[in-house]
């Protein structure tokens, strides 16, 4: 069903392919000569590292001494399907190395290597496509994690939204380090890295469809250092988690389910920037549901909030943390929150999707 | 604006609240008319708050709610049409018709747009010339002029492919309907403070003095709503019943005159069915002749509908503040956001909606 | 059916027949219609409803109001009623 103007050209049938230099074509992912020029030309640039430039179809690498000795292995997988591909703070590329690395993270490990998949819809300016690349070798530079394998196919004219980009990630987690969903317990204390809401506005703000122009960025980072220095800073974190796809509140859910406890937290105390705000209550929405892509919660025992709170403050991903709630036993697997006018409410998960209101 | 949280300072709500306490002598049954007063007394937990005294009961105010099946079911058939964009307001999109809802055509391929302001609207009429492009022009007085406007504006652009399907319903009909049933419960009204804003409130003291009910035009922050309950409950116990304002920022007595014009222009009062109420003569407003031609009842033949409401859906009750969502057997069993059996459960607004989403916390899952 | 909130108006123009402006709801800007509001200007602050403007705030009826209700806080001060903070009871 492509109306693609562009005559088929490439295979063995044809004594002189035609040069596609500026679009992305099929021929681009069949994986003969076009897509090893793409790879030479776009990927390997890019991406440039030591085991990348094996030119394998695999990774291969050591461990480091200590995981060799103890630890154990975390493996993360992630697959981005963003539209618009670039916004305000961000873009596709950004997004999918920096939600791996962050997933990796929140098992408390340290991200070792990437792998990046990329499915391409035809027609895709290669120009793009490089902006994307570059974006997020940019991105695993920043986190010190290495894109070291990867894959290319590409599909007919509307089958993918441009670009959708795969990342699974690989990393290692010390000996005695004990952190995940279902540890919290109560009389911890419940923190948040930052403002909440900035990536979800950034990106509907960027898609245009509402009308509205938001004086907002994407939040998207790579957290593996400012979790590096948390878990330095205060040892005893229990839960690690980022409220990505349904915000603070369906993620704080997730953990109140998973530990069997209720956590409760207060709605003065949550940071969130004037225009995230603004754009909510011209929508309708409700912040504690909107998408984040650069921000952790961390559940600790009480006495350690002061230390990763500092440790957090240091670091320009942490500038805003703050300390938003603590765990009780009761009600279980409820998340409440204390409201401005002490009023206590009920926090769901996201149900459906979040869609403008007039009511 | 600097003055925006101030309208949500907890210290001031608690103190607005303590008055109240300080006053009230007795039960009294207060209605907000608007949905949007429900949720906000919800989502703030203003509600938790007041002395047990105040019943809050929750109007018809919900355009989404109140939108007959008849007219949904023709949306859904104008929706599912090839040559036809239909745009609506997000708080319709899962709104149950007799068989389906806007979100499943979406799914199945129909062009269903949400969009922030029916203008928007326009605009893809004017990007979309090969296709007819229809808004569901649902709401109250507030959302009348927004309508009007983007009619107003598709005239004078003179395009051939953009219509309305018209569901506007009006306040003072609802009150009267309310307050004149004789199983009425309602003592005080809060009366919906952006209605106001567009249309006064000189409508109402004929009101107030026919039932002998207090009417105090209240906004939508913890603050406003706290004062407009607190002012009500002033003349409960001192037996009045006059109309005050307690949005004296944004609300006149004489509403926006401008505003007004507009609607008179493009719209006609209409009898109008309100879904699980009844019709309600003249409690609605429809295309003046002059506009008939955008309107989609005219522009589209969508055959015979046979509609079908769920034997369960105790809705009317519900929006008429003679029931509470969990008085309903099916409240939160077989009717769920998720699976809702009538509006109220799919609204934002919906009485029932807010009353699963803001459950209190002892309930157990 | 009364989701609006206020902005400020910061440009005023006419598009495809209609008067509209430029909003800024703070930190958000976005087009509105003022058909109805003839005599704003920029610097006015307007309630917004879809994209259309509904009235003008007025700032010295905001700042009465919050006065008036910052009294009653003051009388129930005075009344020894302040320490007593109302919390969710019946939980």
């Amino acid at each position: 069903m492509t109306d693609s103007t562009l005559p088929i050209l490439e295979g063995a049938a044809c004594p002189v392919p035609m040069r596609h230099d500026d679009q992305i074509v099929m021929g681009h992912g069949s994986g003969g000569r076009m897509t090893q020029e793409l790879i030479e030309r776009v990927f390997a640039p890019a991406f440039a590292n030591p085991i990348l430039a094996q030119s394998n179809d695999f990774a291969a690498f050591l461990l480091p001494l200590e995981a060799q000795l103890h630890g154990s292995l975390a493996i993360s997988t992630d697959s981005h399907i963003v539209s618009p591909l670039f916004f305000a703070g961000g873009d596709i590329g950004r997004l999918a190395v920096c939600g791996t690395v962050n997933d990796v993270s929140m098992s408390g490990a340290q991200p070792l290597y990437l792998t990046a998949g990329f499915i391409i819809e035809e027609g895709l300016p290669v120009e793009m496509l490089e902006r994307i690349v570059t974006s997020m070798q940019a991105a695993a530079l920043e986190a010190g994690v290495p894109i070291v394998a990867g894959d290319t196919k590409v599909v007919e004219r509307g089958k993918a939204d441009g670009v959708f980009i795969n990342t699974a990630g690989i990393g290692w987690i010390p000996a005695g380090r004990q952190i995940g969903g279902a540890l919290a317990r109560p009389g911890d204390a419940v923190l948040i890295s930052g403002a909440i809401g900035d990536h979800g506005i950034a990106v509907l703000s960027a898609r245009g469809e509402l009308g509205f122009d938001a004086a907002v960025t994407s939040d998207v980072a790579p957290l593996n250092a400012l979790i590096g220095a948390v878990l330095q800073a205060a040892p005893g974190v229990r839960v690690l988690r980022d409220p990505t796809r349904g915000g603070l509140a369906t993620t704080l859910n997730e953990i109140a389910q998973q530990s069997n406890v209720c956590i409760e937290i207060t709605e003065a105390t949550i940071p969130i920037h004037t225009p995230v705000q603004a754009a909510c209550d011209m929508l309708g929405f409700d912040p504690l549901y909107v998408a984040n892509e650069g921000k952790v919660i961390v559940i600790l025992p009480p006495d350690q909030v002061d230390a990763a709170l500092a440790a957090m403050h240091r670091l320009p991903y942490g500038a805003e943390a703050a300390a938003i709630g603590v765990v009780k036993p009761s009600p279980a697997r409820r998340v409440l929150m204390k409201t401005f006018i002490g009023g206590t409410r009920v926090l769901d998960v996201l149900a459906g999707e979040m869609l403008p209101r007039i009511c | 604006m600097e003055y925006a949280q101030a309208f949500r300072d907890g210290d001031l709500v608690q103190r607005v609240v303590g008055e109240i306490r300080r006053i009230v002598t007795r039960d009294w049954v207060i209605m907000e008319i608007c949905g949007g007063q429900t949720h906000a007394i919800l989502h703030s937990g203003l509600d938790q708050l007041l002395p047990p005294q105040i019943e809050l009961v929750h109007g018809p105010g919900c355009p989404v709610c109140v939108t007959s099946l008849e007219l949904i079911d023709k949306g859904l058939a104008i929706a599912a049409r090839p040559d036809v964009i239909f745009c609506s307001f997000g708080d319709m999109l899962r709104v149950p018709g007799s068989n389906q809802d806007l979100f499943s055509i979406k799914a199945a391929g129909g062009q269903v747009r949400v969009v922030y302001s029916p203008l928007d609207a326009v605009k893809i009429a004017r990007q979309n010339p090969d296709k007819q492009v229809v808004f569901f022009a649902i709401g109250f007085e507030t959302t009348a002029p927004a309508n009007a406007a983007s009619l107003l504006q598709a005239k004078a652009l003179g395009l051939k492919n953009f219509s309305l399907l018209v569901s506007h319903v009006c306040v003072p009909p609802a009150m009267h309907a309310i307050l004149g049933a004789p199983d009425n419960r309602v003592q005080g009204f809060l009366a919906a403070g952006h209605v106001c804003a567009v249309m006064g409130y000189w409508e109402y003291p004929p009101i107030a003095e026919q039932y002998g009910v207090p009417i105090v035009v209240t906004g939508f922050e913890p603050l406003d709503l706290a004062q407009g309950i607190l002012m009500t409950v002033r003349q409960l116990e001192a037996g009045t019943h006059t109309v005050e304002n307690a949005y004296p920022r944004i609300v006149t007595r004489e509403g926006n005159q401008a505003a007004q014009a507009m609607l008179k222009r493009v719209f006609r009062p209409v009898d109008r069915n309100w879904r699980g109420v009844g019709t309600i003569p003249l409690s609605g407003w429809g295309l003046q002749p002059e506009f008939a031609e955008f309107d989609a009842e005219n522009r589209f033949d969508v055959g015979h509908i046979q509609t079908r409401e769920s034997p369960l859906c105790i809705a009317g009750e519900i929006l008429r503040g003679l029931k509470k969502p969990d008085n309903c057997p099916a409240f939160s069993t077989l009717c769920t956001p998720a699976n809702p059996l009538g509006a109220p459960m799919v609204s934002s607004e919906g009485a029932c909606s807010a009353y699963f989403r803001y459950h209190r916390p002892q309930d157990t899952l | 059916m009364c989701l609006a909130v206020p902005g400020k108006i910061t440009e005023i123009y006419t598009l495809n027949t209609l008067r509209m402006a430029k909003i800024d709801f703070g930190g958000v800007i976005r087009e509105v219609c003022l058909e109805a509001l003839p005599e704003a200007k920029t610097g006015d602050y307007a309630i917004v409803h879809a994209g259309f403007a509904l009235n003008l705030l007025s700032e010295e009826e905001a700042r009465e109001t919050l006065d008036a209700l910052r009294e009653i806080g003051e009388i129930e001060a005075e009344l020894g009623l302040e320490d007593e903070e109302i919390s969710s009871k019946g939980l």
